[in-house]
C-alpha cells in the first residue's frame, strides 16, 4: 500500500462495524421499510393483485364451474385454494420487473456505493413485496367468502394455508429476482416470468382432478411441485391429507431459496 | 506523496470496447481533481471503479489506503458518490431519503435524524423536507443527491458531471457547495465537460480522451498549453471590423481570426490584454454588440492536445 490517508472522520469511526448477520438483517429491514413506504405512496401498483383474484374467481367459477363440477358453489370450494396459490405465484413475478427498472434509475448505484452487503437491497425488496401477497390473499378470501366460500377445516388451519402459500411465494420470488437481474428490459422480464408461470400454475390439478387428464399431462401434473402446494392449501382449508403435500411444499420452498437466492445475488453483483 | 485516492493503470473493457486504457488518477487530501473530457472519454467508468461499483480488468485503485477491490467495504465507508443523474428515491421524502442512507451507514436512528436535518438545512431543503422527491425541481434533486452522499461524512467525494443540464445560477450553487466541501477538508473528484468548471474548482486537472489520460496539469499550466484565453468581438457596425481587428492585433500580438461573419477572435495571454482592448475600442469610438473573454472550449482544448476536436471521435477512430 503506497498511499495513506488521515484517519477517518470521527462520525464514521464511531460506527464500529457490528457483527455481520445482524447488520445484514438491519439493513435489509431498513430497505424493506423503504419498499413499503413506496407502496404506500403509490398504491396503484397493488391494482394487479387486487383485481386479478376477483377476475379469476369470476371467470373460472361462473364460466366453467357449472360444466366442471355441476355446481358453482362446490367448484368455488374446490378452486379457491388453488387460485390463492396461483395468484400468489403471479404476484411474485412483479418483483423482478420492479427491480429491473429500479436498477436503471440509479438508486441502486447509491446502495452499491454504501458499506452494506450486496444482498441487502434484494432481501429488502423481497421482504417488502410480502405486502403484495397479503393483499392478494385478503382480497381473494374476502371475495370468495362473499360468494359462499367457507373454511371447511376452521379458520386457524385456513390461516395456516395462507402462511404456507406465503412462504412458498416468498421463496419463489427469488426466481423472479434472478430473471430481473439477468434480463435487460423490464418488459422481457414480465414475458419470461409468465412463460414459466403458466405451465407451473395451470399444469396442475387446479381446475380439474388429475385422473381426468391425458396420461402425459398427468405425468407433468404429478411432477409439478405446484400441485403439492395446491394440495396442501386444499387440505388445510377444506380437509383431506396434508402431511405429504406440506412437507413437499416446505422442501421445495427451501430448495428454491437455497438455489435461486444466491444465484440472484451473484447476478446482481455482476450486473453493472 | 500522500494521496486521498490513487488509481494506477486502470483498464476496463466491455467486449471489444476499451473504456479505460491504463488510466492514472490521484489527488492529495483536501484538494479537487478535475477530470475533463467529452462524453465517452471514460470519466464515469473511472469514477465507478473508484466508487467500488466496477472491478477494473487491470490496474489498481486505492482510496484512503484501502484497495477498491479487496477492501471495498472500507472504501465505501469513506466515499460519497453523486452521479450525473440524481440517484434519489422519488417516492420518498427528502428526510426519508437521508434517513435511509443514515441507517444503512449504521448511524443510530437519533443521529441519523440529526444528520438528515442538518444536511437538509445546509442544502436549503428544510421547507421541502416532508415532500416526496418527485415533486422537487432539477436543482433541488441535485442538492438532495449531494446531501445523500454526505450523510456518512465521506473523506472523498465523487461528483460525476454535477452541473450537466443545470442553468448558470444553479451551476453557481453547485460550485459553492464544492468549495464548501473542500473548505471542510473533503477531497473531491469532479468530472466535467467544461474547462471553465475545472478551472474554477480544481487544483489539478486530468484530461481524458478515449479511455486514456492525455494531459495532467494545474489549471494555470493547462491553460498555458492550450493557449490561455480568447477575446471574441463583434462590432455593431460591420464597417468597423477592420479597425477592431487592428486594435485586437495590437493588444494580443496575434492576427485575429473570423470564425463567423462579423466576429473576430484572438488568443490572449492574460486578462490585462482584454482590459486594454476594451479601453482602446472605447477610445476609438467603436460600439460593440459582443465583447467577451473566454476560456478555450473543450473542443479547442482537444484540438490543441490531440490534433482532433472532441466531436470528431468517430472519424478519428481509436
Amino acid at each position: 500500500m503506497t498511499a495513506t490517508l488521515t484517519p477517518p472522520a470521527p462520525a464514521v469511526a464511531a460506527t464500529a462495524p457490528a457483527r455481520r448477520p445482524f447488520r445484514l438483517i438491519r439493513h435489509s429491514l431498513a430497505l424493506a421499510a423503504r419498499s413499503l413506504t413506496k407502496t404506500r405512496r403509490t398504491p396503484e401498483q397493488l391494482l394487479d393483485v387486487t383485481l386479478q383474484p376477483v377476475i379469476f374467481v369470476v371467470i373460472f367459477v361462473y364460466l366453467l364451474g357449472g360444466a366442471v363440477a355441476g355446481s358453482q358453489h362446490a367448484y368455488l370450494q374446490f378452486l379457491l385454494p388453488a387460485i390463492m396459490v396461483q395468484t400468489a405465484m403471479f404476484a411474485s413475478t412483479a418483483i423482478g420487473v420492479n427491480l429491473n427498472s429500479d436498477i436503471k434509475k440509479g438508486v441502486f448505484d447509491r446502495f452499491r456505493s454504501l458499506p452494506i452487503a450486496r444482498s441487502a437491497p434484494l432481501i429488502g425488496a423481497v421482504l417488502g413485496d410480502v405486502i403484495r401477497f397479503v393483499v392478494a390473499m385478503v382480497v381473494l378470501i374476502g371475495f370468495g367468502t362473499a360468494l359462499g366460500f367457507r373454511f371447511g377445516n376452521g379458520p386457524l388451519l385456513g390461516l395456516a394455508a395462507c402462511l404456507l402459500v406465503l412462504v412458498f411465494s416468498f421463496c419463489l420470488s427469488w426466481t423472479s429476482v434472478l430473471i430481473g437481474m439477468l434480463v435487460r428490459e423490464p418488459g422481457a422480464v414480465q414475458g419470461i416470468s409468465f412463460l414459466i408461470m403458466f405451465p407451473l400454475t395451470f399444469g396442475t390439478n387446479m381446475m380439474v382432478p388429475t385422473d381426468t387428464l391425458p396420461g402425459w399431462l398427468q405425468a407433468w401434473v404429478k411432477l409439478n411441485p405446484v400441485t403439492d402446494v395446491m394440495e396442501a392449501a386444499r387440505g388445510l382449508m377444506l380437509g383431506g391429507p396434508i402431511a405429504g403435500p406440506i412437507t413437499s411444499t416446505l422442501l421445495w420452498s427451501l430448495g428454491l431459496l437455497a438455489v435461486f437466492a444466491p444465484l440472484a445475488v451473484r447476478a446482481y453483483r455482476r450486473r453493472t | 506523496m500522500t494521496y486521498a485516492f490513487q488509481a494506477e493503470g486502470l483498464v476496463k473493457r466491455y467486449g471489444k470496447t476499451i473504456a479505460l486504457d491504463g488510466v492514472d488518477l490521484a489527488a492529495r487530501p483536501g484538494t479537487v481533481l478535475g477530470v475533463l473530457g467529452p462524453n465517452g472519454a471514460g470519466k464515469t467508468t473511472a469514477v465507478r471503479v473508484l466508487a467500488t461499483l466496477l472491478r477494473p480488468d487491470a490496474g489498481r485503485a486505492v482510496v484512503g489506503g484501502y484497495d477498491v477491490v479487496r477492501d471495498a467495504d472500507q472504501v465505501r465507508r469513506r466515499i460519497g458518490l453523486t452521479g450525473q443523474y440524481a440517484s434519489v428515491d422519488d417516492d420518498l421524502t427528502g428526510t426519508e431519503n437521508l434517513l435511509l442512507i443514515g441507517r444503512l451507514m449504521d448511524l443510530r436512528t437519533a443521529d441519523a435524524r440529526v444528520r438528515a436535518a442538518e444536511l437538509l438545512a445546509r442544502f436549503d431543503l428544510t421547507e421541502a423536507a416532508g415532500r416526496p422527491a418527485r415533486t422537487y425541481s432539477g436543482g433541488m434533486r441535485r442538492r438532495l443527491d449531494l446531501a445523500a452522499s454526505l450523510v456518512g461524512r465521506p473523506d472523498v467525494i465523487y461528483l460525476d458531471e454535477p452541473t450537466t443540464g443545470l442553468d448558470p445560477a444553479k451551476r453557481d450553487d453547485v460550485w459553492n457547495m464544492v468549495r464548501a466541501l473542500v473548505a471542510d477538508g473533503t477531497t473531491v473528484l469532479l468530472t466535467t465537460q467544461y474547462l471553465e468548471e475545472a478551472d474554477a474548482l480544481a487544483d489539478e486537472i486530468t484530461v481524458m480522451d478515449h479511455g486514456r489520460v492525455i494531459a495532467h496539469d494545474t489549471p494555470a499550466d493547462l491553460k498555458r498549453i492550450v493557449g490561455g484565453q480568447t477575446i471574441a468581438a463583434r462590432p455593431a457596425d460591420p464597417a468597423r471590423l477592420g479597425d477592431t481587428g487592428q486594435i485586437l492585433a495590437a493588444v494580443s500580438g496575434h492576427q485575429p481570426e473570423s470564425p463567423s461573419r462579423g466576429v473576430l477572435t484572438v488568443p490572449v495571454p492574460d486578462d490585462t490584454a482584454f482590459t486594454e482592448a476594451v479601453r482602446r475600442l472605447a477610445a476609438a469610438g467603436i460600439t460593440m454588440t459582443e465583447l467577451s473573454l473566454r476560456l478555450p472550449s473543450l473542443d479547442e482544448v482537444f484540438l490543441t492536445l490531440t490534433g482532433h476536436g472532441a466531436d470528431d471521435r468517430q472519424e478519428a477512430g481509436v
